[in-house]
């Protein structure tokens, strides 16, 4: 059975929380085990922190943009947002890499959501925004038994 | 649920026991208490309670990251104690356990700064 949700919300920081904890009540009905529950978050929080601080530069006026589909226990998750962009999307993804040291980031964003989940795609252009595409396979998949 | 900052100042040891969420959102309030603290109280050293955290992002990693800068400057050091397996899987990620030490609860941590 395919199920999707989608929000979109402005780009505040107090969202953050709110965003996970969304998508992760979302994804508990494939009954995932805490660990995956605590990834799932953590990713969300990840992305969605990125396109508050980098696409929008802390603008409330933008929208982040979210989708989860679930589908015999696959998580695809887009996290998008309308911003600045990525000028070089690969010096992004180097661990410790960040173009705002003076806010204290530690440039481990990318480098968590490529450890937590199996596939990840960036898609950005500069001056219309960022889409990232996260893709995760749950280890007790009930949806295939059912 | 947001994050709750505790702070106990012994000695040059400035003990900071968060409980809550870590994420970016309440990493500035912790910046602005904990940097606070450590200019005020004449601080070297910070040992980090976090057993009571339910949850932490590289938001979290950056604020930590910070004010061990901070105290690196007055030749102090970091301690983190009580961590959880999910916040533990992030410092290895980082590289942070290079620089700060690992202690199972606050006990061990002050002795080890000569505290307790």
């Amino acid at each position: 059975m395919k199920n999707e949700m989608q929000i979109k919300f402005s780009a505040l920081s107090q969202n953050e929380s709110f965003a996970r904890v969304t998508v992760a009540a979302f994804i508990s009905q494939l009954d995932p085990t805490m660990d995956e529950l605590t990834e799932i978050k953590t990713v969300v929080s990840e992305a969605v922190t990125n396109s508050i601080i980098h696409g929008y530069e802390q603008d409330p006026n933008g929208l982040v943009y979210i989708t989860v589909k679930i589908e015999d226990g696959f998580i695809d998750m887009s996290i998008r947002d309308e911003g600045l962009g990525i000028m070089n999307v690969d010096e992004a993804r180097q661990p410790l890499y960040t173009t705002k040291p003076e806010l204290e980031r530690s440039g481990m964003g990318f480098t968590i959501m490529e450890n937590f989940m199996d596939e990840i795609e960036i898609q950005s252009q500069p001056g219309k925004g960022t889409e990232i595409r996260l893709r995760k396979h749950l280890s007790n998949s009930k949806m295939l038994c059912n | 649920m947001s994050l709750t900052i505790n702070l106990e100042v012994k000695k040059d040891v400035l003990c900071i026991r968060l409980s809550g969420e870590l994420d970016h959102h309440s990493a500035d309030e912790l910046r602005r208490q904990a940097s606070n603290a450590i200019e005020e109280y004449d601080i070297h050293h910070i040992i980090l309670n976090l057993e009571q955290l339910s949850f932490m992002d590289s938001s979290g990693l950056g604020v930590i990251l910070g004010r061990y800068k901070q105290i690196k400057q007055q030749h102090g050091e970091m301690v983190v104690c009580a961590i959880s397996p999910a916040v533990q899987r992030l410092f290895d990620m980082s590289g942070l356990f290079k620089i700060i030490r690992l202690e199972p609860t606050e006990e061990f941590a002050l002795q080890r700064l000569g505290v307790a």
